[in-house]
């Protein structure tokens, strides 16, 4: 599926990235926990997660991922936005919990 | 033989900016068309060093030494020391605070994660005096 489709099932509002909707991705994972992201991600490129600071933008980098979702409704302040940018990575935000906004996107077809 | 220089000052006060050298190295490898497998595999294992410099260190120096065919990395800190290295490289284990774990990290996977993402790995480490991790990732 499309980010932009991640959008819609989430009913996410678009922090950053709004050029970049189109592209498609085939993975994802959910966790709050970066080290475990670093450890046992491999090809995943939306990242579902409820911390908020820059290093979950400076994972998702490092992991080469394209986009990151911030569930129950959390937003990340404007440096955080910043650096998104300066990367290219598209920040969501859904008002949904992580282990709902997952399942919404897994049932969709989006692997794990 | 010739090889590529950086070096980096890693700021312990900062976490917001943890993270900074490992970026600017990936950014290298990429201009130097290593392959994106390999740029990944420094990227993570460099970043869990830089991470650990800063949670558990006051930060130090990271080193990078980049040949045709794989990169030295030396990231070297004045930090407590690691008492038991054969401990702190389980999986799991953790000496960090509550305050590091809401930050996402501090779940006893850097240095793990740092040995799987490398082909060599050393860590030498005296307590009261710092340690030093050094890296080889092939391309």
């Amino acid at each position: 599926m499309t980010i932009r489709e991640v959008v819609k099932l989430l009913d996410a509002e678009i922090l950053c990235g709004e050029d970049r909707l189109d592209t498609e991705i085939h993975t994802a994972c959910g966790s709050d926990m970066m080290s475990d992201v670093l450890a046992y991600v491999k090809d995943q490129s939306v990242l579902l997660t409820g911390l908020l600071n820059p290093q979950v933008v400076r994972t998702a980098e490092m992991m080469d991922m394209l986009c990151i979702v911030f569930v129950r409704g959390k937003k990340p302040d404007a440096a955080v936005i910043e650096l998104a940018k300066e990367k290219g990575i598209v920040l969501l935000s859904t008002d949904k919990r992580l282990f709902v906004a997952c399942g919404i996107l897994y049932t969709n077809g989006l692997g794990g | 033989m010739e090889c590529i220089r950086l070096a980096y000052d890693v700021d312990g006060e900062n976490f917001s900016s943890a993270g900074n050298a490992s970026e600017s190295v990936k950014r290298t490898l990429k201009q130097l068309g290593v392959s994106p497998a390999s740029v990944r595999r420094v990227a993570i294992a460099m970043y869990e060093g830089e991470i650990n410099m800063v949670i558990h260190a006051h930060g130090g120096r990271a080193e990078v030494e980049i040949y045709p065919d794989y990169i030295d990395i030396y990231l070297k800190d004045h930090g407590p020391g690691i008492a038991d290295i054969d401990l702190a490289m389980k999986a799991g284990w953790s000496t960090a605070s509550e305050n590091i774990r809401s930050l996402g990290f501090g779940a006893g996977m850097g240095l793990p994660n740092m040995k799987n993402y490398s082909d060599e790995m050393k860590v030498d480490s005296t307590v009261g005096v710092g340690t030093t991790v050094f890296l080889r990732v092939r391309f």
